[in-house]
């Protein structure tokens, strides 16, 4: 079954219960968006999707990316892209290398994999670029090299933890608009987590709200910690 | 409420009368004699030295160096001891966090190799050699199975490459990368790249020496270079673990600066500029070396190569930290053992008893030079602990953070090498009629001292939130106050920290001990040292030791006294 599907998650962080069996099922192409205030459990649910959750969580449940199950892979091995609101381009490689970086291994020969590089930039309107420093960008364009790098991995979904939180409203636009168009021409899966109403609006898809109803039943337990 | 206000400009905007002094008055005691070292190095080593009838600039002393027996051996052990050490250093450093990042094992390697790096270069020296030595603890160990009755005739320490000295070296710096790339990682946003690199799809290894090491690296060059110019200029540790004919060219240039023919001198002096400029060249290739690799491994960082599971590195990295350990802790039991070891013969694996009366037996001898040491040690880290305050509390009153340049000064003393320019202190220390002197030798340990304790000191105190000084401030409270009850007070721990850190490097030093104590001061250090050689186990195993415990009591009381004293505060506990 293609897409991406959450199967009967519990999330738990210092006895403090963030999911409850939840479920979600996300088709290609597809913008599911993950909407509640801050300390929800929602980057949290992305972070344990990649597999990169912190050992103080406690989680269980499976994941299914096109019918396979990944819950037990390292992130590595999952094919699960990410954004950020921080871009993380590496700053000591170029605009191009941290394109090539991404880039499977498979695409061999140094001309060949500059020469997918070179039409990931044009794609992203940044045509000649590949020399220069990340940190010379704009804001804007710093977002569109990311989410470049990030489809360049080849993944099977994406992931978008606010990535638009750090822009102006203008460029806000923008950067949605080339986001939710190129996974969608990519027909990936995609899960969106915001606090922005218009994030969802544009989104177009399927709207979960947290606190989930699962963990709103349960009683809360007192603890020092909130998840970031 | 104006009062308070005008308080509060009058401590953020304008600078206090005295501690405004404090600045130029710490970089004087500082780099003042160094810069008069060099240049008390440098002219005799062109043969002026009035004192001992030296008045016209010559090359005779060079003449002199180049000519001197076993100079080019002594070279050898040093580049190979020196390089060696570093290399592997570095490489295990890289290895344990390439395979470790973000694990709790790595947490714990932390807090274990902290001790480590408090037990002086000297005593891991004594300890290595009473380990690996013929008669030593792995070769009785080895006897049963290899037949030996005797110690085997091999050179494991003191051999002619340097490769025990380089052992002991790789024991020391290892400790110290390794905590000051904890410290680097945060900056790098070590934990945000990785992630990201690993949903990208490279296995965790080849994610951090692709990411992380380069953004690390640019914060640990300097600490890099400390420890490459450390190894080339070692004299304790060479000492005891180095060739002997010829030592390595530091322990090489003091014997000759303490030959009784006093024409030695000049050579001595051109010895350590050679010193000098070995380093500088080392530093300068090992530089040169980066840029190269930086350029060599472009096409692999971008070859989109994504690297496995990373087992085969996790397993090097624990067979690594696993010699590491086992060899720092059978060092320290090693001396542990002789200390108080009655009879014991080769090939026996234990002494035939253990008991207090070789400790009561060499008292005598003991007691003297730990009272020298812990004297020295309490009273240079207390003023350098004091200046290196009062410059913070300058600074953040003045709130202008010094740049990369002062910085770069502060390392001046950790990256030159010591023999290059304490005959030059020497000098000025007899000009001043200070040579011998407890002055001098506080004078002389401060300078090492100062460095370390500002390293330890500036993050904590530059990173207190300013905003409880200000509020107290706002509550009518006079500046010193606040500096005394308040942020002193919340800096307790780093405060006590600092002042172990100056007080384990005083208890080390030896050349600054030699140099300006002028013979009269005979530290646990300088006693080790001089025992040595041929010097009966039982007492070089108990000043060292001595040497290995007074730092680690030193932490252990840093530690203790914040904990007691904020035992019922939760917030002052949390941190490192």
């Amino acid at each position: 079954m293609p897409g991406l599907q959450i199967e009967n998650l519990h999330l738990s962080v210092g006895g403090r219960v963030l999911l409850a069996r939840f479920s979600l099922t996300v088709g290609p192409g597809e913008v599911t968006t993950v909407m509640g205030p801050s300390g929800c459990g929602k980057s949290s649910l992305l972070s344990w999707l990649c597999g990169t959750i912190e050992p103080a969580f406690r989680a269980s449940g499976q994941i299914w990316l096109d019918g396979v199950p990944i819950a037990g892979l390292p992130p590595e091995r999952r094919r699960l892209g990410i954004l950020f609101q921080d871009d993380l381009l590496f700053p000591h490689l170029s605009v191009g290398e941290n394109l090539a970086f991404a880039l499977p291994r498979w695409i061999r020969g140094r001309r060949h994999r500059w020469a997918r590089v070179e039409a990931a930039l044009r794609e992203a309107d940044l045509a000649g670029f590949a020399g220069r420093d990340p940190a010379t960008l704009s804001g804007g364009q710093r977002a569109r090299v990311a989410l470049m790098r990030t489809l360049l991995a080849e993944p099977r979904a994406l992931l978008l933890d606010e990535p638009f939180g750090g822009l102006d409203r203008e460029l806000r636009q923008r950067v949605r608009r080339f986001v939710f168009d190129h996974a969608r021409w990519a027909a990936l899966p995609t899960l969106l987590v915001t606090h922005d109403p218009a994030d969802a609006e544009v989104a177009g898809g399927a709207v979960v709200e947290f606190p989930n109803f699962g963990a709103k039943l349960l009683p809360l337990r007192n603890s020092g910690r909130r998840p970031a | 409420m104006a009062a308070a206000l005008q308080q509060l400009a009058a401590y953020t905007g304008r600078r206090s009368a005295w501690l405004g002094w404090l600045p130029p008055l710490t970089l004087l005691v500082f780099l003042g004699p160094i810069a008069a070292g060099l240049l008390g190095t440098v002219l005799p080593a062109f043969g002026y030295l009035p004192a001992l009838g030296g008045e016209r600039l010559s090359l005779e002393p060079w003449h002199q160096l180049a000519s001197a027996p076993g100079l080019g051996r002594a070279l050898r052990a040093t580049l190979i001891s020196g390089f060696l050490s570093t290399v592997l250093a570095l490489a295990l450093t890289v290895l344990v966090f390439a395979a470790g990042h973000g694990t709790l094992a790595l947490g714990r390697v932390k807090r274990a190799m902290t001790p480590l790096l408090a037990v002086p270069h000297l005593a891991t020296a004594v300890g290595l050699a009473f380990l690996i030595a013929p008669s030593g603890w792995l070769a009785r160990l080895a006897a049963p199975w290899a037949g030996w009755r005797t110690p085997p005739d091999v050179a494991v320490v003191q051999d002619s490459l340097g490769l025990a000295l380089a052992l002991g070296l790789i024991l020391k710096e290892t400790p110290f990368l390794v905590l000051m790339t904890f410290g680097a990682l945060g900056q790098a946003r070590a934990d945000d790249h990785l992630r990201l690199a690993r949903t990208l799809g490279y296995g965790p290894v080849q994610a951090w020496l692709k990411i992380v090491l380069p953004l690390v690296y640019a914060q640990i060059r300097l600490p890099v270079y400390a420890v490459l110019a450390y190894s080339l200029s070692v004299v304790d540790m060479a000492i005891v673990l180095g060739p002997t004919t010829p030592p390595p060219l530091a322990p090489l240039v003091l014997r000759w600066f303490n030959d009784s023919d006093l024409s030695m001198r000049f050579q001595a002096a051109a010895g350590a500029c050679l010193q000098l400029v070995l380093v500088a060249l080392a530093i300068g290739l090992w530089r040169i070396a980066e840029s190269v690799f930086g350029w060599l491994a472009r096409p692999w960082l971008c070859g989109g190569g994504r690297g496995g599971s990373g087992f085969l590195p996790g397993v090097a990295a624990w067979i690594g930290l696993a010699l590491l350990f086992g060899l720092s802790l059978g060092s320290l039991l090693g001396l542990a053992t002789w200390s108080l070891a009655g009879r014991w013969r080769f090939p026996e694996r234990w002494p035939e008893q253990l008991s207090a009366e070789p400790w009561l037996e060499h008292a005598g001898r003991l007691l003297g030079p730990a009272w020298t040491t812990l004297v020295a040690g309490a009273i240079s880290a207390l003023v350098a602990l004091a200046l290196v305050t009062g410059c913070l509390e300058n600074e953040s009153r003045r709130q202008r953070p010094p740049g990369l340049g002062a910085l770069t000064l502060l390392y001046l003393p950790l990256l030159a090498p010591q023999i290059g320019f304490l005959f030059g202190v020497q000098v000025l220390l007899v000009w001043a009629r200070l040579d011998g002197s407890w002055l001098g030798l506080i004078w002389s340990h401060l300078l090492f001292v100062l460095p370390y304790v500002f390293l330890a000191l500036a993050d904590p105190y530059r990173s207190l939130d300013p905003r409880y000084a200000r509020s107290a401030l706002a509550l009518g409270k006079p500046p010193w106050l606040v500096w005394t009850r308040i942020k002193l007070v919340m800096l307790l721990r780093p405060l006590l920290v600092a002042l172990a850190v100056g007080f384990a490097v005083s208890v080390a030093q030896y050349l600054p001990t030699l140099f300006a104590g002028g013979g009269r001061f005979a530290t646990l250090t300088t006693e080790a040292l001089g025992l040595s050689a041929g010097g009966d186990r039982r007492v070089v195993g108990q000043l060292a030791l001595m040497l290995a415990a007074l730092p680690l009591l030193g932490f252990g009381i840093a530690l203790a006294v914040p904990a007691w004293r904020f035992r019922r505060r939760r917030a002052m506990r949390a941190g490192g």
